[in-house]
């Protein structure tokens, strides 16, 4: 009896609720399983067009209440969740054992879970309203910054992903990644999720790929507000942050910490959604 | 055409006779307009539009839910629960005496001392966003219910009961994990067990109000929905046992006013949180001081709804309808006073007169219904007798002309002109579809008369100034304002009351309050 | 000229709630009716040729052969082009011929060339003309302009009915709808009309809404009943409804009539007629079965 010939898997990108292959035509090897697999290798110009994506989903995303946001976020989990079995191989076929791949992928979602009840409450946590004398009325109260560029860390492949990722959502932006090339595995899974979750066409795009080539263009990029870097090389890491200066963006940069960091209390907060908002004050007279 | 022609028959259309809206309209005599082939006054009726609920299975009778089971009381009494529309019986429930409102203290003791104190938030949490997402799955089951429970319109218990409901447990969910954020420099802990007594105005969305943020700080709870509305409390106990909250954490006893009396006094309890009506809620009160327990009261309201000459008026008028006519005027913070500037009295009264006559009042699963039935007997012939004062003491009466059902409880959407501030129709909570017009010179005067009551729940203006919505919202003295827009909800945003309206505030970051330790 | 502002969230929750009405059975049958009989049926594409109007001409009159109870539409709305052929192919029929002018839709012309084409339009036999206001005028704040222009198309276009379209879409804000809605029937306006249809957003139940109450103000004011016409999107059955529910609740059911509303539209006449067979049949239609002239 012949044995059976298993289908495989195209890995593509995903920009502007999508999955496609990266407009250059190119991809680079992975082994999964016994097998070489290839993924999709973005270029400069599948980094234009997430960023398009991303612009052009970021005024809807950013008009819908924070209700409605944490609903999406919450599916996310419910999602992942009920896709446990594919989030676990895919950390298994880069090395991890099987105990520590069912750690990783519980801790992402009940991480999801938490950020999805931050959504509408944020706002209540960093707005103020100011004693700025009787005659005036003062809000002050925070407002999503829009297009947020990440570079994922290397590892771990799912946790260390959703942590920099969700918080970005939570707060109205719309996200590019460039998703690690060690674990790509996982944030294609995590792109099947996102598109399964109804998250809204643009507002997250997962670009897999090689670093020097994509970096530099989302650094540079003068309609992207904001950067969160997670890279351990020096060089690259300054480069980007001198590239990020172009257009005055809002800077995160954090190395890459060991893999336990994101499994500790200081691997999420309400300040990863607060780093991306912007403080808008309002003066208005009280008076008849 | 000459010009003078057309002048001239310009002229004669700008002098024809007024009509003010009492339904005689001017002959446009116009040889552009000819006859199009219809009958010559169509009507539209909308026939009956009933939501189908022949899928509702109710069973013939309810026993208490107390530590994850259904028990039956020790009285093994039942009372029956009727549709206020038909007054039909819709099923029975369980009559707890105080031996069972103490096996459900007990349970909840249990339960709190056992595990829920020592779960962590983000294990509560979850449980909470199970309970939203089934109330979200079951919603149109859980609307005809309440709608038939109640005899509020379907179309609110769809829109607005349900959904509120199910955000409610969805917002506090998301507060369980994180209350180490709510206030600075504080370790908040929770109370232990919580008695909680609901009104019978709102019965899921008061019983999500009660129970979300008590379990997401940490509380387990007891909980009296009211006597004549305990059905979607009993679904939602069925809805907390599928998703499995551990048993005891969640107990929920129907009753009438001697179950909620004992449970008030039980003595294992660490907190009370009550809404109602004030003079209920005052015997509670001298209870609660007598026992030194905690307690939160969301009591009576007489709110003003003010209008200024400036206000957007066709906007203002569906605020003032809706502040005082949805829910059939059950509602607390209902818009019973309204303060209208003395300069648009007349476009006021004119306007309101013709927009209730589009009232729909009927049977209240029917899907174009807007006002339905009066919640029971009792409360039909409170505010009648009410209603009946602002009459005998010389205030013009308005109401919508329409028929009514022979069976059921109904009142006609009613308001009342010449009303001053000593009326008892301007002093009294009626609690029903019976609204006071009084006037006002200044925004001072407004103000004053405003804050002229003993209650302090809620209040709203309307004008189309900014500055001015903002200095008379600041002078009001009441727990939540709407400034241009009125009955209006959110998890997020706290709600409760000033003065006689009770203390505590439920909903938001200050909805924690009431149910922590700092 | 009275100005009330109009507080767009109130407005629009109004709108929503109408929005919710249940239109069935009998109700669905005579609404729909009403809708087709209120029907301005258009085609106002530069491409439209004689053949075509005619076309259209026999649908106006006869909108379901299967069916000879559903009623002819009130009017065919065409450029001042076709209002001959339109006008022969309707003799004798209640269908009046309805034509665009004032340079439709921009209105951006000289006021002479303006005038002379709704001049002409009648000459050739138009029952009415939808005209459309300056909204530059309109913006920048010459509302005296802006109204004298629309007294001045009334005159030119006497004895035809006058709709006055306000392309609510470019206003922009609620506010000023009720103040063109309110300039447009002091100055002589018999309907006032959302849009021309060639932008978006066109009619939408709260622009309508603030026509509808502009109107009831502007009657209780005067003693005029003024006519409100909505077009632009309006493509299902079900939307159609819903602007007869405003204004049922708004005005009255007596205006529930072409004299006094109408349904610019063309894909909307065969959605309701698909719909009516529906209610007649049980079963769900397809567009297979109803003309598309």
């Amino acid at each position: 009896m012949a044995t059976r010939a298993v289908v495989r898997k195209t890995h593509k990108l995903y920009i502007g609720g999508a999955f496609v292959r990266s407009e250059s035509g190119r991809t680079f090897p992975l082994s999964s399983h016994g097998q070489v697999v290839q993924i999709a290798r973005a270029s400069r110009k599948d980094v234009r067009d997430a960023v398009r994506a991303a612009r052009t989903a970021w005024p809807s995303w950013r008009d819908r209440s924070a209700y409605n946001r944490g609903q999406i976020v919450y599916r996310l989990a419910e999602i992942i969740e009920s896709r446990r079995d594919q989030f676990v191989d895919t950390l298994r076929v880069t090395g991890s054992a099987l105990g520590a791949a069912e750690k990783e992928v519980s801790a992402a979602i009940d991480r999801i879970v938490w950020y999805a009840g931050w959504c509408d409450k944020i706002e209540q946590l960093l707005s103020t309203k100011n004693p700025v004398g009787l005659s005036h009325f003062n809000v002050s109260s925070p407002e999503p910054t829009g297009v947020v560029g990440l570079v994922a860390p290397f590892e771990p492949g799912l946790i260390a992903l959703i942590s920099v990722v969700v918080p970005v959502l939570c707060g109205g932006n719309c996200a590019v990644v460039i998703a690690s090339e060690r674990e790509p595995l996982s944030a294609v899974a995590f792109a099947e999720a996102i598109v399964t979750a109804d998250v809204p066409a643009g507002v997250v795009n997962i670009l897999t790929g090689y670093r020097p080539e994509t970096v530099p263009t989302l650094a540079g990029h003068m309609d992207v507000n904001a950067l969160d870097l997670r890279i351990a090389d020096e060089a690259q890491d300054a480069a980007a942050a001198q590239l990020a200066c172009n257009n005055v963006k809002r800077v995160r940069r954090h190395g890459e910490p060991p893999n336990r960091f994101w499994y500790t209390g200081a691997a999420q907060g309400p300040d990863w959604i607060e780093a991306f908002m912007e403080i808008k004050t309002v003066w208005h007279p009280a008076g008849v | 055409m000459p010009a003078r022609v057309v002048k001239k028959r310009r002229r004669k259309l700008a002098q024809s006779s007024r009509a003010l809206g009492n339904g005689k309209r001017l002959k446009v005599e116009d040889s552009a307009r000819l006859a199009v082939s219809l009958p010559s006054r169509p009507t539209w009726p909308y026939v009956p539009a009933p939501e189908t609920h022949d899928y509702i299975k109710l069973a013939p009778r309810y026993e208490l839910f107390v530590g994850g089971k259904w028990l039956t009381p020790k009285s093994d009494r039942h009372f029956a629960s009727i549709n206020p529309a038909t007054e039909d019986v819709l099923t029975h429930v369980a009559d707890a005496s105080s031996e069972d409102v103490d096996g459900a203290v007990r349970a909840a003791r249990v339960a709190y001392e056992k595990y829920w104190r020592r779960c962590p938030g983000r294990e509560r949490a979850k449980y909470l966003y199970r309970i939203a997402r089934a109330i979200t799955e079951r919603s149109r089951e859980l609307a005809v219910l309440e709608s038939l429970d109640t005899g509020k319109p379907i179309r609110e218990s769809r829109d607005f009961d349900i959904p509120l409901a199910a955000a409610h447990f969805f917002y506090y969910a998301g507060w369980a994990d994180k209350l180490e954020w709510a206030f600075p420099n504080m370790t908040p802990r929770p109370l232990g067990v919580a008695g909680q007594i609901i009104p019978w105005n709102f019965p899921l969305l008061m019983a999500a109000w009660k129970i979300a943020p008590a379990l997401a700080c940490g509380n387990t709870v007891v909980l009296k929905p009211a006597e004549t509305t305990p059905l979607s409390a009993l679904w939602l106990a069925e809805i907390i046992q599928h998703a499995d909250l551990p048993p005891g954490v969640v107990n929920i006893i129907t009753g009438g006013p001697e179950t909620g009396a004992a449970l008030v006094r039980q003595p294992q309890l660490d907190k009370i949180a009550f809404t109602g009506s004030t003079e209920v809620g005052k015997e509670i009160a001298r209870e609660c001081a007598r026992l030194h327990r905690r307690v939160t009261l969301e009591l009576g309201g007489k709110a003003a709804n003010i209008v200024f000459d400036d206000a957007p008026i066709d906007q203002a008028i569906e605020g003032i309808i809706n502040g005082i006519f949805f829910n059939q005027g059950h509602v607390c913070c209902a818009g019973s006073r309204l303060l209208v500037q003395e300069s648009v009295l007349d476009l006021v009264v004119h306007k309101l007169s013709r927009r209730m006559q589009t009232l729909r009042v009927g049977q209240p699963l029917d899907k174009n219904t807007d006002v339905g039935a009066i919640n029971s007997k009792a409360q039909l012939e409170k505010i009648t007798a009410l209603a009946d004062t602002g009459e005998a003491s010389g205030c013009t009466r308005y109401e919508t002309k329409c028929a009514l059902p022979a069976r059921g409880f109904w009142f006609r959407p009613t308001f009342f002109t010449g009303v001053s501030l000593s009326h008892r129709i301007a002093q009294e909570e009626i609690f029903g579809p019976v609204l006071s017009v009084m006037t006002f010179r200044t925004p001072d005067e407004a103000v004053e008369k405003a804050n002229n009551t003993k209650y302090g729940l809620s209040a709203g203006v309307w004008t189309d100034k900014g500055s001015k919505n903002f200095k008379i919202v600041s002078q009001l003295r009441a727990g939540v304002v709407w400034a241009n827009t009125y009955n209006k909800f959110d998890p997020s945003s706290p709600f409760g009351g000033y003065k006689e309206s009770g203390f505590g505030r439920e909903g938001g970051v200050h909805g924690l309050l009431p149910y922590l330790e700092r | 000229m009275a100005f009330v502002p109009v507080d767009a969230v109130g407005l629009e929750e109004r709108a929503s709630v109408l929005a919710t009405r249940s239109i069935k059975r009998d109700s669905k049958i005579v609404g729909l009716r009403l809708a087709i009989a209120c029907m301005d049926l258009t085609t106002l594409e530069g491409k439209d040729t004689p053949e075509r109007v005619k076309q259209l001409c026999r649908k106006a009159l006869t909108p379901d052969p299967e069916d000879l109870t559903v009623p002819p539409v009130a009017a065919l709305c065409i450029y001042p082009e076709h209002v001959a052929v339109a006008k022969k192919a309707l003799r004798g029929s209640t269908v009046k011929v309805a034509s665009v002018a004032t340079a439709f839709p921009s209105g951006l012309a000289p006021r002479n060339v303006k005038l002379l084409e709704a001049c002409e339009a009648v000459a050739a036999g138009a029952d009415e003309i939808d005209m459309v206001i300056d909204r530059g005028a309109f913006l920048a704040g010459r509302y005296r302009d802006v109204a004298e222009e629309i007294a001045a198309v009334k005159e030119a276009s006497s004895p035809a009915l006058l709709k006055v379209i306000l392309e609510t879409g470019e206003l922009a804000t609620y506010d000023n709808v009720r103040r063109a809605s309110w300039l447009a029937m002091e100055a002589g306006a018999d309907f006032i009309k959302t849009s021309t249809g060639k932008i978006q957003p066109a009619a939408t139940l709260p622009v309508a809404l603030a026509m509808l109450e502009a109107v009831r103000d502007y009657e209780d004011r005067t003693g005029r009943a003024v006519g409100v016409k909505v077009a632009g999107g309006i493509r299902t059955a079900k939307q159609a409804l819903q602007f007869l529910v405003l204004v049922k609740e708004t005005l009255g059911d007596d205006r529930l009539d072409a004299r006094y509303f109408r349904i610019g539209a063309s894909s909307l006449l065969n959605d309701a007629l698909m719909q009516l067979t529906k209610e007649r049949t049980g079963v769900y239609q397809s567009e297979d079965y109803f003309t598309k002239d």
